[in-house]
């Protein structure tokens, strides 16, 4: 699997580089801006572009611009943007921006590397990864209206990590349980909050997050 | 300059000024004789001349003489001050407020200039008030004289013909009617010029509101300092030195236990987690990282978008017009506590969050639909969010009845970046 990456602090575009090379990803390209990263998406498509949200010159949002740039240009360009803080605002944009291969994420998620690669892989392939505080926000901001009293605790962990993007096994094996329950979890979550029910995992993801979002 | 009916009020209104003022009660007196006998009526008054030349210094004199005791020092105060606003409501130019803090009223040049214009400044503009009022009075005395006292030839007017009277009749009241407005405009022009705060103590009043708010400024800059020392020192600090003493116990053990080791390497792993998720709470109370890439309008979206209430945004700030960051921080921290206080107090399910932005003014408003009955003077949430808009001359108004809707307006003065 083939990796760019934009990132402006040099220690860890560096060991992002290393930790990725480690688990059998070829990096195509590490630059420190958002258009040295568009020029090398240009020269030389990768599977999917790592992108950190603050990149000089401005040092404001020029990653976010970058990715919702470079997508517009490829469309359906897988994206993982890395952030040292996450924002409602930014991850709807990322969403807004076509669906599919969309992936936000914070710095500290690099910490656990077998879970970063999981998203770094799942979001290859065209899926979706949101970070747990992103979706902890929503379900606060869901929860103080009360439109998810109608959930056990438990399908309400099952809703955080299908917001999250991982699939019915990922969630088993998270939660410790079978995947045949993790399902049933899932079906009662769909019938319980009037949702179109979906075999694809990732139409799945979008419709949960439109929901929360909405 | 508005209709018929509005000049009426207006010179009802010069007629009503004049009444505030001694000289003012004898002048009209003056003037309903002076009407009186030029539309031929009974009286006639021969000492006329005398009546006006003794009366009007005489009543000034009155006047100054009773400012000048102390106990009525207050009354001459309320009265003043009564002029000041009538001067603004009806005259529509409004008159600041000239009185010192804390000085005693006889000390207060102000006073001086208070009785000099109850004394003989207002007698003297006396005249632009009443004038419209006497015009219109003596037109209809004429009107009706020519109607009831048709026997007596009035000799004050040209001719002597009913219809004659009728056109200067008419004519005078059109004058009244004409100058109303304009007349009571220029007394309260000439009112400014005497009662609002001269120069001198106009920068008197901001030197003292300037060291106030520096005062309050620094006081909680101070704070604020002190508070992050804290939140770095009790939080990430720590937690980076237990890192250490973890990663070093691990490194001692990575040779005989390298089980126990791993746990370790884990646990500081999850301690440094800790320290970046404190870290980052922190930089989000000292400057949001949203504010600092999007600016104002986008940072209050994305707080909009953290809270559960339904917030209605609308706002007229452009990247091009940013209000200067110290500006823009100040006001998002204000919308911040405001939509905490919907949230936690209101019983509100929607806010509107209006941002608008003209002539170096920025003008937030934030409205909820919830049970109203904030009062400023009692939460220190309020006076806390008026105290730091000070520091920009910016300035909190609350409307909240009981029952709601409340709705809070905040205006800050600001030039573009």
């Amino acid at each position: 699997m083939r990796v760019a990456i934009a990132e402006d602090l040099f220690l860890l575009r560096d060991g992002l580089t290393r930790m990725l090379e480690a688990h059998g990803f070829a990096i195509t390209a590490a630059v420190d801006n958002g258009d040295a990263l568009l020029a090398a998406l240009r020269e030389d498509p990768p599977d999917v572009a790592i992108v950190d949200v603050r990149l000089p010159p401005t040092f404001s949002d020029e990653g976010l611009r970058a990715a919702v740039a470079a997508r517009k240009e490829n469309p359906g360009l897988p994206v993982l943007v890395l952030s040292q803080y996450v924002e409602q605002l930014y991850a709807r944009e990322l969403l807004a921006a076509g669906s599919g291969g969309i992936g936000y994420l914070l710095k500290d998620r690099v910490f656990d590397s077998a879970q970063f690669v999981d998203a770094v892989r799942r979001v290859a392939q065209g899926g979706t990864a949101m970070d747990p505080e992103v979706i902890a926000r929503l379900l606060a901001r869901n929860t103080g209206d009360g439109s998810l009293s109608v959930l056990s605790p438990r399908e309400r962990e099952v809703l955080a990590l299908m917001a999250e993007g991982r699939s019915n096994a990922a969630i088993a094996q998270r939660l410790v349980v079978t995947e045949r329950a993790v399902a049933k979890h899932t079906a009662s979550i769909f019938l319980k909050l009037d949702l179109q029910q979906s075999d694809d995992d990732n139409r799945r993801v979008l419709a949960v997050l439109a929901y929360l979002g909405g | 300059m508005g209709t018929l009916r509005d000049r009426g009020r207006a010179a009802a209104r010069g007629l009503a000024l004049a009444l505030l003022n001694p000289a003012g009660i004898a002048l009209i007196l003056v003037l309903f004789v002076v009407a009186q006998r030029s539309a031929g009526g009974p009286y006639l008054d021969q000492n006329l001349l005398v009546t006006v030349l003794v009366t009007l210094p005489l009543t000034c004199a009155v006047a100054l003489a009773a400012s000048l005791i102390p106990g009525l020092s207050a009354a001459t105060r309320r009265l003043v001050s009564l002029i000041r606003r009538l001067a603004g409501d009806w005259c529509g130019v409004p008159i600041a407020d000239p009185y010192r803090r804390g000085t005693p009223a006889r000390r207060d040049p102000a006073t001086w200039r208070d009785t000099l214009w109850l004394s003989v400044g207002s007698s003297l503009c006396l005249l632009l008030v009443v004038l419209p009022a006497a015009l219109i009075g003596i037109g209809v005395i004429a009107f009706l004289g020519s109607r009831l006292f048709v026997a007596i030839p009035p000799p004050a007017y040209p001719g002597n013909s009913t219809a004659s009277i009728l056109v200067f009749g008419v004519a005078l009241i059109a004058a009244g009617l004409y100058s109303a407005p304009r007349m009571l405009k220029a007394y309260g022009l000439l009112a400014k010029s005497m009662l609002a705060p001269t120069g001198s103590a106009e920068l008197e009043r901001r030197v003292a509101h300037l060291s106030q708010t520096r005062t309050e400024t620094l006081d909680s800059g101070a704070a604020e300092i002190r508070r992050i020392e804290r939140d770095l020192h009790d939080g990430a600090q720590a937690r980076l030195v237990a890192m250490g003493m973890t990663l070093d116990a691990a490194g001692q053990l990575i040779d005989d236990d390298p089980k126990a080791a791993r746990a370790l390497l884990i646990e500081a792993r999850d301690s440094s987690a800790k320290a970046l998720q404190e870290l980052r709470a922190l930089v989000r109370g000292i400057h949001p990282p949203v504010l600092a890439d999007r600016g104002l309008a986008e940072a209050i979206r994305a707080l909009a978008l953290d809270t559960p209430l339904r917030i209605h945004l609308s706002s007229d700030l452009d990247q091009a017009t940013r209000p200067s960051a110290p500006v823009e921080s100040a006001a998002y921290f204000a919308v911040n506590e405001l939509v905490a206080n919907v949230s936690k107090h209101a019983k509100a399910s929607q806010a509107w969050i209006d941002i608008r932005h003209h002539d170096e003014m920025l003008t937030i408003t934030v409205t909820d639909d919830g049970q109203g009955g904030a009062d400023p003077r009692r939460g220190t949430g309020l006076q806390g969010i008026e105290r730091r808009l000070a520091a920009f001359d910016g300035v909190l108004a609350v409307s909240s009845p009981p029952g709601g809707p409340t709705s809070v307006t905040m205006e800050i003065l600001c030039a573009s970046r």
